[in-house]
């Protein structure tokens, strides 16, 4: 399967991009992970390289991608490039412990038309 | 999070501890809370699955406490709701990383629609104006009318209603 992971930098985020590497080495799934600027202050070049470090040794086929532009539409487009499953961390946690699913993922969710999950 | 909160400062709210008659007519006893750990976990095990929003309070005990410790990190105003000597709302104001504070409220369902929520908010908020806090926020699913409809009441301003909830902001001082 073609997985194509959405990644912020948000702490969610990160955390669906450690559970999809682990599970992509156990599936042998191949793994392209977006990353974009959105609810964080990191740049692409920092994004890029906290899903090399992410990825590091693990036995997966993964990529990285720069998304420039808007998120959402850009995630989209990828997708239809032959990718199975979009997966996506669920938003941001207020103080509270509230979690808020962003824009993207809002986007993404309506109106994508390959599968999407959403890792809590 | 970058919030426009109102110009003006609200109305003053009253302050803990009071006791209130609920439109059932129970007497509703309002305090400020401190280390009620266990109660909370009581009455948060009981709460109704309908009434979680936003992923909280979470479903089972484990994660009530985990939840709990993780709000009691950060700088909060609790004002707690009991009825008999049993907790039966829970109001909170938790500091978030811009000087403003998000708040919550929680009844439990065989309380609500008796005027307790309306109650919680004003003297949570009047604990806000007592110990200091400015500025406050909230967000609510953007379906919830009951809510916001009381959130209005008390002077609360939609500031961004662009997505699933809808975030209210209101001035203390």
């Amino acid at each position: 399967m073609q997985i194509l992971l959405g990644l912020d930098g948000s702490e969610l985020s990160v955390r669906a991009l450690d559970r999809t590497i682990e599970r992509a080495s156990e599936t042998g799934d191949s793994l392209t992970v977006a990353v974009y600027v959105d609810t964080t202050d990191e740049t692409l070049d920092d994004l890029e390289q906290l899903a090399r470090d992410r990825i590091g040794s693990a036995t997966v086929d993964a990529a990285v991608h720069r998304i420039e532009g808007d998120p959402g539409s850009g995630l989209l487009e990828l997708a239809a490039d032959g990718y199975d499953r979009i997966v996506l961390g669920g938003g941001t946690i207020s103080p509270m412990g509230k979690i808020r699913l962003g824009d993207v993922v809002e986007f993404v969710l309506a109106n994508a038309t390959t599968t999407v999950t959403l890792v809590r | 999070m970058t919030l426009d909160y109102p110009d003006e400062p609200a109305e003053d709210f009253p302050t803990p501890p009071r006791d209130v008659v609920d439109d059932e007519g129970r007497e509703i006893h309002f305090r400020r809370g401190t280390d009620d750990r266990e109660a909370l976990v009581e009455m948060y095990t009981d709460f109704h699955p309908e009434d979680r929003a936003q992923g909280i309070p979470p479903s089972r005990e484990p994660q009530i406490r985990e939840w709990l410790d993780t709000v009691a990190e950060r700088d909060c105003g609790i004002v707690l709701a009991s009825h008999r000597g049993h907790l039966v709302g829970h109001g909170m104001l938790v500091a978030d990383d811009e000087g403003g504070y998000e708040l919550a409220l929680f009844v439990l369902r065989e309380y609500q629609g008796a005027g307790i929520g309306t109650e919680l908010l004003r003297t949570l908020l009047g604990l806000g104006q007592e110990i200091g806090v400015e500025r406050v926020w909230l967000s609510v699913e953007r379906w919830n009318d009951p809510a916001i409809r009381v959130y209005e009441k008390v002077g609360f301003e939609r500031v961004d209603s662009a997505s699933f909830e809808i975030e209210m902001a209101l001035r203390l001082h």
